[in-house]
């Protein structure tokens, strides 16, 4: 059996709420609250960015998994926000935690499910024997443009998951994906923002892409929305998850410990995967949890996990998803958030 | 900057190495070739904590312009357990609030950027313990 | 080792000079110190400067300012040690005198501060800290002095009132100083308003961004005798360092190359602290005073920011700290800050002050204490009548 041996979130303690933005723009906030059900966003300073917050989810992970970093055998950061057009984010994760040089690395990019490829390959890359453990990261400080509806909730957060074969926390009793060229989203290169397709990225892209795994995967495991304790779908707002959930049969409840967004935000590689670490913290022994990704472009990534016994100890041996997101936060106005974000336009 | 002064940083950088004199037990931060103390020039790898003391600090309000969109941002000098003093940047901090004596747990951040078309610089900051 | 005197100073007005050159500057004081020792020769020039490449971009400074003071194909050499180039350059004057190599030497000390800009200064000056461990975390010179600050203030419970006491009797002298960068007076609650550059220190707690030079020329005391020219004789010179990097100090709260390097030039004076009449010390930042006067000995660990405030220190008081002014008055140009020193306490022993500056009962022994970066290089000299 293959799965999780250490899991580990990170989450930028700055926030802006909608109406901040919405000020702005002359946006109407109880609308853009309403319609994303969303009210704040987690905000990256100027000194943080995918590759530190990959470092400190992956620190996280370490402590859970309580392994030998030098037995990492693969380093898998999935981002759309990587700091760098060329020259791997992963490297210098690599090196920050101490997995160099008997390690693989790669960047992954794939819009929101760059963290659960990540995840993906590395349960097989374990399962096959190639390794002992390979991280997977999904991490972004993603950017909105000024002013568009993506600008209320494009955030910044980052969850790591070390794969290996014994000592696991939750196995993967399954995988599946579910992928279609669906031009939903979408960032050319030297462009600073994304454009996206307008309410195209619901039906056509989100909604046949998510039902279209979730569906796919529960007839491969044999399984119904009511054999699941937990169910996490990407969340590009606090809307659509709910959505389609209802769509596929489960209920708020088995929802809502992995509904992050409407308080943290869309951390795109990171939404998902900071779902499941969310999740995992308050799950028990044999509680089954399904994770269904989504990335514009269009694909879903999911896992069937069972949790293990394991769990109980390893919880506690970092800090819960829980408490990054909703303790200690520090609330910035626009103007900071603009200036963090370099949306000032200044000489060199 | 030039990368190669970047990259021969990382080991202290990155990953907290620190040494300590295999003759004398005096323990250096970043890592030297002999040792101030006793001569020797032997020494033991370790990684420091990632918890200390802040000792002092200031708030650093007219900066080189490479900080400038942190301004205004705190910076003190953090003592370990061992007796280790390091200095670094306090983010994630109500300035108004610092207090000498106060933990701080350090937190992997980006320090320098070179403009927009430089290598990154990675290191520790000190961010206010409060989880 | 032969007995060395003074035998001419040269400043000139220090300030923001737009219309002179770096090599203009320095002309300027040179030509002023040989006069004023009546010399048009001298054997060789050691000049301390702190970052010519990085403030006018130009290295091979000995070289070029050699040339320009009129002394073409004499041997000259740059000294550096930050802040403490001046001093350091005296120094090695003395050295190169008391030696024998060289009969005549001129120490000069120059900076041109303001052909770059506010941030281009604070870079520069920046190099005189730890590059890898300091710089890089984004730390400023103030920053620096300000944790030390911190650090005080915070063990010997000083107040805002007691810290600007420094800054506030620099102005007062070097209101009477007509070289001085900013010759008039400032009071206690100017200093406690000022813009904050890094906590606890506001702007007028640091010396100045200034252009500057100074030059003083040195021989023998058997020459100067002949010369039968005023003079004075350096009798003790110390010198020090530290760790650069102020994390990896012992103590954030004493200077011990200050420390180090007064003990030495007393010892070789044959003096005690108390012996002097008067000292200029390296107050780039009122909290630098503080632990100066502390860490040679003048007042106990503790004591420096109460004297101060009690006056102690000001020209009619029991150990005039800084009668010219001080770097924050007077200016900072960093090279030339430690020959800027000499000059004062030179001018001090021959009964020279001007403006009322002059400290009263005839001074006869005086110290200099110049240092660099944060401390990690001090240069100390005694300086005494003829
Ligand atoms: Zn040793």
């Amino acid at each position: 059996m293959v799965g999780i041996v250490g899991y580990g979130a990170m989450i930028p303690r700055h926030r802006i709420k909608v109406e901040e933005i919405a000020k702005v723009w002359g946006a109407d906030a109880p609308s853009y609250k309403k319609g994303l059900m969303l009210w704040q966003k987690s905000v990256p300073t100027p000194d943080v960015d995918t590759i530190t917050l990959s470092v400190e989810a992956t620190k996280n992970a370490i402590k859970r998994a309580q392994i030998n970093p030098k037995d990492i055998g693969a380093v898998y950061v999935g981002s759309e926000s990587h700091p760098y057009a060329v020259k791997p984010s992963g490297t210098t994760v690599a090196e920050a935690i101490g997995a160099v040089p008997d390690c693989h690395c790669a960047d992954f990019e794939f819009a929101c499910k760059a963290g659960s490829e990540a995840m993906f390959v590395c349960l097989g890359l374990v399962k096959s024997g190639y390794m002992k453990y390979a991280l997977a990261v999904g991490g972004d400080t993603s950017q909105g443009a000024p002013g568009d509806a993506l600008e209320y909730s494009a955030s910044a957060g980052a969850a790591a998951f070390i794969m290996g074969k014994t000592n696991l926390i939750a196995e993967a009793l399954e995988t599946y994906s579910f992928m279609t060229d669906t031009p939903d989203f979408w960032r050319r290169e030297h462009e600073f923002y994304p454009q996206h397709g307008g309410r195209f990225t619901g039906e056509p892209a989100y909604f046949r892409t998510v039902t279209g795994a979730a569906m796919g995967i529960m007839n491969k495991a044999k399984m119904k929305p009511k054999d699941f304790k937990y169910v996490i779908f990407h969340q590009p707002n606090g809307k659509f998850p709910l959505r389609v959930g209802k769509m596929l049969g489960f209920t708020k409840k088995q929802i809502e410990p992995g509904w992050l967004t409407p308080r943290l935000g869309n951390t795109y590689s990171g939404s998902s995967p900071l779902g499941l670490t969310s999740t995992l913290d308050i799950s028990k022994p044999g509680d089954m949890i399904l994770m269904i990704s989504y990335g514009s472009g269009a694909g879903s990534d999911a896992f069937v996990w069972r949790v293990t016994d394991r769990i109980k100890e390893a919880r506690d041996l970092a800090v819960h998803t829980t408490t990054l997101l909703d303790k200690n936060q520090i609330f910035v106005d626009y103007g900071t958030y603009a200036k963090y974000r370099h949306k000032i336009l200044k000489n060199k | 900057m030039f990368p190669s002064r970047i990259w021969r940083e990382m080991p202290q950088r990155y990953r907290l190495e620190a040494a300590v004199c295999k003759k004398c037990g005096k323990r250096y931060y970043p890592p030297r070739l002999v040792c101030a103390e006793c001569g020797g020039r032997q020494f033991d790898t370790y990684v420091l904590p990632e918890e200390g003391k802040l000792l002092t600090f200031t708030v650093i309000r007219t900066p080189a312009s490479q900080f400038s969109d942190l301004a205004p941002y705190a910076m003190g000098i953090i003592k370990f357990d061992d007796g280790l003093q390091m200095m670094g940047q306090i983010a994630d901090c109500d300035i108004d609030k610092l207090k000498i004596g106060q933990k701080m747990r350090l937190e992997f951040r980006k320090i320098q950027t070179d403009d927009t078309h430089g290598v990154l610089s990675y290191a520790y900051k000190f961010i206010p313990k409060w989880y | 080792m032969r007995d060395v005197a003074v035998v001419g100073i040269g400043i000139m007005k220090w300030g923001e000079l737009w219309r002179k050159s770096f090599r203009d500057i320095f002309t300027e004081a040179a030509l002023n110190a040989l006069d004023d020792a009546g010399l048009d020769k001298i054997d060789s020039l050691i000049v301390g400067c702190m970052s010519g490449g990085l403030f006018v971009g130009q290295e091979h400074v000995g070289a070029i300012l050699a040339d320009y003071i009129g002394q073409k194909n004499i041997p000259a050499a740059r000294v550096e040690s930050a802040c403490a180039s001046g001093g350091l350059a005296f120094r090695q004057a003395y050295i190169e005198v008391a030696s024998g190599m060289s009969d005549i030497v001129m120490a000069g000390g120059v900076e041109k501060m303001t052909d770059v800009s506010g941030d281009g200064a604070t870079y520069a000056l920046a190099t005189a800290a730890d590059q890898d461990y300091e710089v890089f975390h984004g730390v400023t010179f103030p920053g620096l002095y300000a944790m030390m600050a911190r650090a005080y203030m915070k063990k010997y419970k000083t107040t805002r009132k007691q810290l600007s006491a420094v800054p506030v009797k620099a102005h007062k002298n070097g209101s009477m100083n007509p070289f001085a960068q900013y010759p008039f007076p400032i009071k206690l609650e100017d200093v406690a308003n000022g813009v904050k550059v890094a906590d606890p220190l506001h702007i007028l707690d640091c010396s100045p961004i200034t252009d500057g030079a100074a030059a003083a020329i040195l021989t023998t005391v058997d020459i100067a005798k002949k010369m039968k020219k005023p003079y004075v004789r350096i009798t003790g010179t110390g010198m020090a360092t530290d760790t650069i990097a102020l994390p990896q100090r012992e103590s954030l709260t004493w200077l011990k190359s200050t420390e180090l390097a007064g003990k030495r030039a007393l010892k070789m004076a044959g003096r005690k602290i108390t012996d002097m009449d008067m000292v200029e010390v390296h107050d780039c930042f009122s909290i630098a005073e503080i632990i100066v006067t502390e860490s040679l000995g003048i007042f106990k660990k503790g004591e420096g920011a109460k004297a101060a405030a009690r006056g102690v220190t000001a020209l009619d008081g029991k150990i005039p700290v800084n009668p010219s002014g001080g770097l924050k008055s007077k200016g900072h140009p960093v090279g030339a800050t430690g020959i800027g020193q000499v000059v004062e306490i030179v001018k001090q022993l021959r009964g020279d002050a001007e403006n009322g500056r002059q400290i009263k009962g005839n001074p006869k022994v005086g110290m200099t204490q110049n240092m660099g970066g944060s401390g990690a290089s001090a240069v100390v000299h005694i300086l005494e009548v003829a």
